[in-house]
């Protein structure tokens, strides 16, 4: 009992020595990148390829914050932690703007006092009962921060899947079942008289595919060799689907190198 | 009683077959006598570049807001045809027959048929021969003053939408260009005043496929619901290899003394991807709570965080540890795609969990946040029907639920009948698709495509 003992506290001591030791190193982690990027933009304005000015501050604020992130591609740092936090909340205090002006002062505050404003009648009624009652059910969520009427809550919760549920459903069977079994029936013979390829991929892409989701058959004997075609269709198509995908990631790279070594450091010209 | 259920399964698997069948065969001979009943109108004699055949009617299948404007194929050999580019109509319509008529707008070549409006006509090929056109809406000059226009300023406009159950006239003014260079046209007005009332319908015949199939999916999926009830144990549902290793992961976390991470995917609370996801996240708390291990919850909808803590809550109640429960751990991560990504990679990477679940609809954050799991060791279960984000997945987690499997999953967990019934009936949905596949081909193939038609939306 004693040596466990002995284990964990030398075990607590190494903690707090590697801990400091980490503090200490973030520090200079951060003490070496700012003073990196302050000496660049520094060179930067200096030399006049950044002007000075909101548009400028928004460049240098950005390129640090993309080398902050792609930081991460070594390991986890005080840097990437700094970006994470700062794109974190900017991204969370961009929501609740956004959310306030679009939804709570549009939908719900100035469309309130639109219909105020105007004669009382039986329709402006139901128009003003269209924006107060979703807003009351919205509203039920706040009851979460008093314990006893949380309950409360599951109201919000219910209406918002039941609405969900029933407008998805019949879009579901017109988007997943009419609108792909439209092309795959299509003819396999050509107007020529030859063997439609294409229409005969599908028509047994499609079945084949179907039998490797269907769940109440052991995959054995023939339902086990048709639905490994069905894999194979899958996975195919999963490859194409990834290769298309990583290609445009690239892009996605392609444009970031382009803002740091064109918009920040002019290397790149044209 | 095995019989009867069995009568009473065929009866209701079939008879909304046969309804199916049999309205949509209805549905079209009636389509077809409409139209053959609106050729016999035609009455409108009219000079050779003038549209033959004019109707007016209300837009079939609306809400009551729109009009159609249908003309016969000019047939005359002699004549412009409509398809000349050169012949253009002008469209103005009134609440009232004697005006004050308002533009609705210019019809020019190419002109679209009966047959581009598959939901409002059908797919009879008769509908090739007649040219229409949709009303929706008109421009109206806005009231002025004297003197308030400025000399070589055009007066302000209003867009005006069609009213539902109101009489609109139409007159139709046939263009003919006849030089380029300057612009110029051959007007012509017709004398006839076209009109239609606006009526909104309560039944889009057009779903009505979509409407059938429904029914049948729901009759065979209670019926399956009920059957699972009497019999949970009777209804066999296949392995799904990810499912298994489900419970290897989380004891993985208990044995390693480590936090496993549930990864919600960026749906919100009413979409079916996230519905699956939550109960998947109910029968894996379950467990964490049996096993006594630490569960943390990722979220970038707040809704989908509040649901998230009341089924993990419900599942340590039900597993007989509520005080284990923590709501703290059942966290917002952040509102924005990629800030998501960051804030969960972060957690990853600090924390280090031994096992690592990703459940629901992901996009390209999916390959971010699975990457960096596979990197900090932790085994990975993804489930997603997001097809694009399926490959990442696959390549870098332990087992993938691809697709459907991913709502299979919660029924081979928790064997609810419910769940169950679903399944279940989803699979004789199949079975009957890839039937109306094989038949829809062979019948296609022979010529014969008012089969397939029947299950075109």
């Amino acid at each position: 009992m004693s040596a466990i003992d002995t284990d964990s506290n030398s075990n607590s001591n190494s903690d707090m020595n590697s801990n400091s030791h980490n503090k200490t190193n973030e520090w200079w982690i951060f003490a070496v990148f700012f003073s990196i990027i302050i000496i660049a933009n520094a060179i930067l304005l200096g030399s006049g390829s950044l002007k000075w000015g909101w548009s400028g501050v928004g460049i240098m604020m950005a390129a640090a914050f993309t080398i902050g992130l792609y930081s991460f591609l070594y390991q986890d740092n005080p840097l990437f932690k700094m970006a994470e936090h700062f794109y974190v909340g900017i991204a969370t205090a961009y929501l609740i703007i956004v959310t306030w002006y679009s939804v709570i002062l549009t939908d719900i505050i100035y469309a309130l006092r639109d219909l105020w404003s105007q004669p009382f009648s039986s329709t402006i009624f139901w128009q003003m009962m269209a924006i107060i009652l979703p807003t009351m059910i919205g509203l039920l969520v706040y009851t979460r921060l008093v314990p006893s009427i949380s309950w409360l809550s599951r109201i919000t919760f219910a209406v918002i899947i039941g609405f969900g549920s029933g407008l998805a459903i019949p879009n579901a069977i017109n988007a997943y079942i009419l609108e792909q079994l439209k092309p795959s029936m299509m003819p396999l013979w050509t107007s020529a008289g030859g063997i439609a390829w294409g229409a005969l991929v599908i028509f047994f892409g499609v079945i084949t595919t179907l039998v490797y989701f269907f769940f109440s058959l052991e995959h054995k004997g023939v339902i086990g060799k048709t639905a490994k075609i069905g894999i194979w269709f899958l996975m195919i198509s999963f490859g194409a689907s990834f290769g298309y995908t990583v290609m445009a990631r690239f892009s996605l790279l392609i444009e970031r190198i382009n803002f740091l070594f064109r918009d920040w450091i002019p290397l790149i010209n044209g | 009683m095995r019989n009867l259920f069995y009568l009473i399964f065929n009866f209701f698997l079939l008879t909304p077959c046969l309804l199916f069948v049999f309205t949509s065969v209805f549905t079209s001979v009636m389509t077809m006598t409409i139209t053959t009943t609106a050729r016999g109108e035609v009455d409108v004699l009219v000079p050779l570049t003038v549209p033959e055949g004019l109707q007016l009617i209300d837009k079939p299948n609306d809400n009551g807001q729109a009009l159609m404007l249908l003309w016969k194929k000019n047939s005359s050999a002699n004549s412009s045809a409509p398809e000349n580019d050169k012949i253009s109509y002008e469209i103005i319509i009134a609440e009232n027959q004697n005006g004050p008529f308002f533009p609705v707008g210019k019809i020019i070549a190419p002109f679209k048929t009966k047959y581009d409006f598959p939901q409002l006509f059908g797919y009879a090929k008769e509908n090739k021969e007649y040219y229409a056109f949709e009303i929706k809406g008109y421009t109206k000059p806005n009231e002025v003053k004297a003197g308030e226009v400025k000399e070589g300023e055009k007066p302000k406009t209003t867009d005006v939408l069609l009213s539902p159950n109101v009489t609109y006239y139409v007159k139709v003014k046939v263009l003919e260009e006849i030089s380029t260079t300057p612009l110029k046209f051959n007007e012509k007005e017709l004398n006839e005043v076209l009109s239609a009332t606006t009526k909104g319908n309560w039944f889009a015949t057009n779903k009505t496929n979509s409407v059938l199939i429904l029914i049948f999916l729901t009759v065979v999926i209670m019926l399956y619901i009920y059957w699972a009830q009497r019999n949970p144990h009777g209804l066999f549902i296949r392995k799904i290899a990810g499912l298994d290793a489900m419970d290897d992961a989380i004891g993985r976390a208990t044995e390693m003394g480590k936090m496993a991470l549930f990864v919600h995917g960026l749906r919100s609370v009413s979409d079916v991807p996230t519905i699956a996801a939550m109960n998947i996240l109910g029968r894996i708390a379950r467990k964490i709570a049996e096993f006594d291990a630490e569960l943390k919850v990722s979220h970038w909808d707040p809704i989908v965080q509040q649901v998230s803590q009341e089924t993990v809550k419900e599942a340590y109640i039900e597993a007989g540890r509520p005080d284990a429960y923590k709501e703290e751990n059942i966290f917002f991560a952040a509102g924005d795609q990629f800030s998501y990504a960051a804030a969960v990679e972060g957690v990853m990477v600090r924390e280090k969990p031994a096992a690592i679940f990703h459940f629901g609809y992901f996009y390209a954050e999916s390959l971010l946040l699975s990457e960096t799991g596979a990197q900090t060791g932790a085994i990975q279960i993804a489930g997603t029907d997001a097809f694009t984000q399926i490959p990442f997945f696959i390549t870098t987690c332990d087992y993938t639920l691809i697709g459907e499997e991913l709502y299979a999953a919660s029924a081979y967990l928790s064997r609810e009948p419910k769940l169950l019934g679903g399944i279940k009936g989803q699979d004789v949905g199949k079975v009957a698709i890839i039937a109306v596949l094989i038949l829809g081909t062979i019948f296609t193939t022979c010529g014969w495509e008012r089969f397939s038609q029947l299950f075109w939306p």
